[in-house]
């Protein structure tokens, strides 16, 4: 497993302390599980994801994660609507692996509060988190 | 491989085809008498291909099987500390009694009156269990530990809703086994996932604030998944029954307490056993189990039918029993595994069962101590019938928990439970069982210590472990991404 100075942590996006990332696109949240989450569950063979038009408050669970290891909830960074899911994480669930800002997307929201992106955490702040659970 | 390898070096492993490539066509390994009665032409739409079986001899049948046995592991090759399974040893003498022709042969539609042999069996195996617990009365119909949960919330909700009440949530601990919440949500409870504190245990305040009218209970599992006594579980189940709420044990762990903890006493209402854990019954291959469920007498209404009852002397199935459940499973769950546990209850005897948790409780402390300066101990302080180590140490080399355990496989050991408890990052669960004697515990504990000590020197020999036994490091991803369920 990574060190916590190998992990691929972007400026970008925001981070939950559940590890989850959440990034703005003007209308939309893009949301993912970072590189220490996918690091720690080792390689991902399936993700249960919910479906377009599901509402979801802030940390509610809006899947789950299954690696050869273990399976672990998804929690909402951000309150919202499903808009969009990435459907390739079907058949490929490794791009969770490979990359975790990138092609390893999960959902896509519309966020009911718009103000809850700035609640979460900076890069800064997680890295400081996650040198505090050492 | 290298010297520290004394056991699984060696060996008579054969190759083995798959039955489809060694089959021949036209071979049969049965013959049917010759029809007597004319044959009849099947209506076009009943007619199909047969399934793609190979044909096949008996010899070859048989010697496929015994080939493959011989690749495999099992609690008759040797120390299987799967944590949390408590895979002991599982006496011959049980398969003995329950091979006896009266009951293996008995027909699970004879007459009550001519199967009563059977039902004294299941009755007598339900007054020992409730005597073992210190509960009251017992169904010994649910065929797995998930089973007898389920079984357990049904009794839950029917026990709320004859006081006029639906309650919608459970509360279910992070060191509670993983199907705790799952059985939970079938009956429509909302799981409430509470923490454990710093030393692997519950907390009761952490229990007084979240527990409310609209609680069912709390699923305890005691000893918990860490090997750890919940010590405040009689004030916890306090708070819990003082907001209408009932307690619900798991006693998948009760290997650990037999004869020394009175479920009833410490505020236990339900409580499940796996037969295939605890009363020696096997448990390879998933199955057949047996998850009885013990209650306290005010929820003894609500147990699922047919039920046993002696009357006059005699044994009677009976359904009349307006506030049960309902049934759980064809006839009444599997005989077969009752007969064992039956037979191993009656061998032990009370004394000897209490023995069996002590020894079970000292291997454990035993290898805790033994090992916890070679790997991280979790929580450092007496366990109960299992104890947690995890990777910390290892990890500064690169090594993880799975390389220890498939490199423990080399020295001939089924590997210990990996990654579970969640709680515990990277984790090694250890269950020994009172079944292992002092020098094949010392044994594990030298493999487990050569293993730590290859991990510092020569980390190559974990990550292509295992080397001995038939196929090597298997790819698990490839195999969950992309199943071949298929010949």
């Amino acid at each position: 497993m990574k060190e916590i100075n190998e992990l691929e942590l972007p400026e970008d996006v925001r981070y939950s302390k559940d590890h989850e990332w959440a990034k703005s696109d003007g209308e939309t949240i893009r949301i993912g599980v970072d590189d220490y989450a996918q690091d720690q569950l080792g390689d991902i063979v399936f993700v249960e994801m919910p479906e377009v038009g599901d509402k979801f408050g802030k940390d509610d669970v809006f899947g789950s994660i299954e690696s050869v290891k273990a399976v672990a909830d998804l929690f909402m960074p951000v309150g919202g609507e499903v808009t969009a899911i990435n459907t390739d994480l079907e058949d490929a669930p490794e791009l969770v692996n490979q990359s975790p800002y990138g092609d390893g997307w999960m959902i896509e929201i519309k966020v009911d509060n718009s103000s809850d992106l700035e609640d979460l955490m900076t890069k800064e702040a997680y890295l400081a988190v996650l040198q505090g659970s050492e | 491989m290298n010297d520290n390898i004394k056991q699984g070096a060696t060996g008579l492993i054969m190759n083995e085809p798959l039955l489809w490539e060694k089959g021949k066509k036209g071979r049969i390994g049965f013959s049917l008498p010759e029809a007597d009665v004319d044959a009849y032409p099947l209506d076009e739409s009943l007619v199909g291909h047969g399934p793609d079986f190979p044909d096949l001899s008996e010899v070859d049948v048989v010697r496929h099987y015994t080939c493959l046995s011989q690749w495999n592991f099992g609690v008759d090759t040797g120390m299987y500390p799967l944590g949390s399974c408590t895979m002991k040893y599982n006496p011959k003498t049980n398969e003995r009694q329950a091979a006896l022709p009266g009951f293996a042969n008995a027909h699970p539609l004879l007459p009550q009156e001519m199967a009563q042999g059977v039902l004294k069996m299941i009755y007598d195996l339900e007054r020992c269990l409730a005597d073992i617990t210190g509960l009251d009365a017992v169904t010994v119909q649910p065929t797995a530990g998930a089973h007898g949960e389920l079984c357990g919330m049904l009794i839950f909700d029917s026990y709320h809703k004859s006081r006029g009440e639906k309650r919608s949530k459970i509360i279910v601990p992070d060191t509670a086994h993983g199907t705790n919440p799952a059985s939970a949500a079938l009956c429509e409870m909302k799981p409430v996932a509470v923490k454990s504190n710093e030393n692997g245990i519950l907390e009761p305040e952490r229990i007084a604030a979240i527990m409310d009218e609209d609680t069912a209970g709390i699923m305890v599992t005691n000893p918990n998944t860490l090997g750890l006594f919940e010590e405040n579980i009689k004030a916890i189940a306090g708070i819990v029954h003082g907001k209408g709420g009932l307690v619900y044990g798991d006693g998948a762990n009760m290997n650990a307490v037999m004869g020394i903890v009175d479920m009833g006493r410490i505020g236990i209402d339900v409580l499940h056993l796996n037969l295939h854990k605890t009363f020696s019954t096997p448990h390879g291959g998933g199955g057949p189990g047996t998850g009885p469920v013990c209650v306290k007498k005010h929820l003894e209404p609500f147990l699922p039918i047919p039920r046993v009852i002696k009357q006059d002397e005699m044994y009677a199935l009976r359904e009349d029993f307006p506030q049960s459940i309902g049934r759980l499973h064809a006839f009444y769950g599997n005989v077969g595994v009752m007969l064992k546990a039956y037979s191993y209850i009656l061998s032990m005897g009370p004394e000897n069962l209490k023995k069996v948790s002590q020894l079970a409780v000292l291997n454990a402390n035993y290898i805790k101590e033994k090992l916890k300066s070679t790997f991280h101990l979790a929580y450092d302080r007496p366990c109960m019938h299992e104890c947690v180590f995890s990777d910390k140490i290892q990890q500064a080399n690169k090594i993880s928990t799975l390389d220890v355990a498939k490199r423990l496989m080399d020295y001939g050991f089924h590997p210990p439970t990996i990654y579970f408890p969640l709680v515990v990052n990277g984790a090694i669960m250890v269950e020994p069982t009172e079944t292992e004697c002092r020098e094949d515990i010392d044994r594990f504990i030298e493999a487990m210590k050569a293993v730590a000590k290859e991990a510092e020197q020569n980390p190559d020999l974990l990550r292509n472990a295992p080397v001995t036994p038939k196929l090597n490091r298997l790819d698990e991803t490839s195999a969950a991404r992309k199943p071949c369920l298929t010949g």
